[in-house]
């Protein structure tokens, strides 16, 4: 118990310290430290047996247990990426390179406290257990990352923070109404909201009172996960805001919103409902991927091109989830492939972004020549994020593809390989033309923290295409059965 | 707790009339008063000390501290009123009387008993909840939209409130805390708003777009 509550607490005691630092190196050294070791911590609960304390309002199962580590990984990444980062920043104004206009840098405490505060939230976003404790959770994510993004202060990232801000907050109070409305499922007896207690009674909930709550809940929470039509601050937020904290928007903070619709859905799976929350799933995962797939085409700005890539991965995950069977298993192998793909593009771009200095992608060439280690992360993370073999994500699509085929859903099928050819033809375009030809600049000096951690997912992506751990395959195969999957 | 149900709706007809903004920030904090008094009320006899605890704290946050810092960012802008909001105050007056039929709608479809909720009471959380919406998408300044957050987010608490839900109190305390700092931090970026864009209309931050911005990176040239 007191295990699970220190990964909650002790970031966010971190954060409260950050804030109190004048010293930046000694700052630097505690957000390192605090990633390393809320990553040992992670890994040392997820081995230990299943358990709920605090009256089950928070707890670790399989499907915690995964988002947990896959969370904590991404943070580590982007801190040891991010204190490299942070440090090279200029203290002084300096001069936007898209609209000409000076802008000025958040003080670094806040930027590191508010990082910090945004691990303890999602911390406990992963963790609790009860479905209004994780609405405050999920709400705080926002909160937490709003100043994160206007990190740069100029006009852009203020435009960017403003829409983020108001966007996801409506949406969650549309959430918070539907969790009201699941408290009414259970008519006469206590209205206990842990998760526990709505799967032990799943046979007796009122199922016209949780079909509303999942509209509601699904529609809240879907805002924050960034799926179409309600992704319409995603592509801002995520280009704006400086690479390291992209990359955990994009791989971790929308998997804390997929897990609270993942939590509806096993409610509703539970109470024999699966196929009503499922059918809404593959809707909305579908217009997500056509979405993107379309703005992914002849996308100006790569950074928008990756936040675009964002939307239409969530796409897929709520496809699988909505197909059910070994859909499930894909989605949950998806989340953990996209989520390092996508941090490690993210990081890469950042680098793109320190050496050429601008976003266009009509004014970048040449990176492999430039940047070596770079043009290389990027080419492989377009092959990774497309899904071509051997990476993980190609088996993770190529399972939901087969559970679309399995149950006969020809038109799902036609539509979901389009829109990733779409997707792919797309980013190949964009892609290979930055990457390759001459950039007529003097090779630039890669710093080992800003090509470390990109490497290491990129190694992590590779791996996972080719090999399953088995720890992770138990789990994987677990949380699929938890949402009322097959599970193989 | 039908005088607060009419007060709550009479709040929100006003607000969609109404153009000047130091009106509608009273408004709303009459709103977040009448709130912080509605579990008081709605318990009968012997209120627990929880009750008490949150209904303070909601009177202090929503009917004081956050009126307050909306009126210091009315003050520093020096904006007065709304203008020219894509549908204007009459017909978002006729607009409303929709919009309370829609919540009158939404509640006869619930099929609730006046046993288990109170029908009017939850009807007005509703049409708050429906005004909040129509004023974001209608109104342009930044200021009025955080104002409609605030309400759509009040109709959101009395819908729990009717519903007679009861929280723990430490996630009801939770849900309040993230609605504050959530406000405070839209007060915060409306500071930065004003001083970047000189105006708080919040139609012109188009910026971030994906039509413009082609055009915005190719007209640059080169930096």
């Amino acid at each position: 118990m007191i295990l699970l509550l220190s990964i909650i607490l002790f970031p966010a005691a971190a954060a409260a310290a950050a804030y109190a630092i004048r010293d930046n190196r000694l700052r630097r050294l505690l957000w390192g430290m605090t990633a390393g070791s809320h990553l040992v911590l992670s890994i040392v609960a997820v081995m230990q047996p299943v358990s709920m304390p605090l009256g089950h309002w928070i707890g670790l199962d399989s499907l915690s247990a995964i988002f947990l580590v896959l969370t904590s990984l991404l943070f580590l990444g982007a801190a040891i990426y991010g204190i490299g980062y942070v440090a090279r920043e200029p203290v002084t104004p300096q001069l936007h390179s898209e609209d000409g206009s000076f802008f000025e840098n958040e003080p670094e405490s806040v930027f590191t406290g508010g990082i910090l505060l945004l691990l303890a939230t999602m911390s406990l976003a992963i963790l609790s257990r009860h479905l209004a404790l994780q609405w405050v959770a999920i709400e705080a994510t926002t909160l937490a990352s709003a100043p994160l993004i206007y990190y740069h202060q100029s006009r852009r990232s203020l435009e960017a923070a403003w829409k983020y801000l108001m966007l996801c907050s409506v949406g969650i109070a549309l959430a918070l109404l539907g969790i009201f409305f699941m408290s009414m499922t259970r008519q006469g007896g206590p209205r206990d909201l842990t998760l526990t207690a709505l799967l032990e009674q799943a046979g007796t909930l009122n199922h016209k009172w949780l079909g509303t709550a999942f509209i509601f809940m699904l529609v809240g929470y879907g805002t924050k996960m960034g799926l179409a039509p309600m992704h319409t601050w995603l592509p801002d937020a995520h280009s704006e805001a400086p690479s390291p904290v992209s990359a955990l928007l994009s791989g971790a903070l929308l998997n804390c919103a997929f897990l609270g619709i993942l939590r509806v859905q096993q409610v509703c799976a539970a109470a024999g409902m699966a196929a009503f929350g499922g059918d809404l799933l593959i809707l909305f995962g579908l217009l997500s991927m056509g979405v993107a797939g379309v703005f992914i085409l002849r996308q100006a700005d790569y950074k928008r091109m990756l936040a675009y890539s964002s939307v239409e991965h969530m796409g897929i995950l709520a496809l699988g989830v909505g197909l059910g069977g070994m859909g499930l298993f894909g989605s949950l192998l998806h989340t953990v492939n996209h989520s390092i793909v996508k941090a490690m593009l993210f990081l890469t771009a950042g680098n793109i972004l320190s050496g050429f200095r601008t976003k266009d992608t009509m004014r970048i060439q040449g990176i492999c020549d430039a940047l070596p280690i770079t043009g290389a992360l990027w080419i492989a993370g377009f092959l990774a994020v497309t899904g071509s073999p051997p990476f993980g994500t190609f088996v993770s699509e190529f399972t939901i593809l087969r559970s679309i085929l399995d149950q006969g859903r020809w038109i799902t099928a036609a539509l979901y390989v389009i829109f990733l050819l779409l997707a792919f033809v797309g980013m190949s375009a964009i892609v290979l033309r930055m990457a390759l030809g001459r950039s007529g600049m003097k090779r630039i000096r890669e710093p080992l923290t800003a090509v470390l951690s990109p490497l290491v997912f990129a190694v992590l992506a590779l791996v996972l295409g080719v090999y399953l751990p088995g720890p992770l395959l138990d789990r994987l195969q677990d949380a699929a059965q938890l949402l009322g999957g097959a599970g193989k | 707790m039908n005088v607060i149900s009419v007060l709550l709706i009479l709040s929100c007809l006003f607000l969609l009339g109404s153009s000047r903004l130091h009106v509608a920030i009273r408004v709303v904090a009459v709103q977040g008063i009448l709130l912080g008094l509605l579990p008081v009320i709605r318990s009968i006899g012997d209120i627990p000390l929880g009750i008490w605890v949150l209904g303070l704290s909601t009177i202090v946050s929503k009917g004081v501290l956050l009126p307050w810092l909306m009126s210091v960012c009315v003050r520093n802008s020096g904006i007065r009123r709304e203008v020219e909001p894509f549908i204007g105050f009459g017909s978002s007056l006729l607009y409303g009387t929709g919009l309370l039929a829609l919540a009158v709608w939404i509640t006869a479809r619930l099929q609730l008993s006046p046993g288990e909720a109170p029908l009017v009471l939850l009807t007005s959380s509703f049409f708050a909840i429906l005004v909040g919406l129509f004023l974001m998408v209608t109104r342009r300044k930044a200021i009025t939209q955080s104002l409609a957050y605030l309400v759509m987010e009040n109709g959101v608490y009395s819908v729990g409130v009717s519903l007679s839900l009861e929280f723990p109190l430490i996630v009801e305390l939770g849900i309040l805390l993230d609605v504050f700092v959530g406000v405070f931090l839209m007060g915060n970026l409306l500071f930065h708003l004003d001083h970047e864009f000189e105006h708080l209309d919040a139609d012109k931050l188009t910026e971030l777009s994906d039509v413009s911005n082609s055009a915005v990176l190719r007209g640059e040239g080169h930096s």
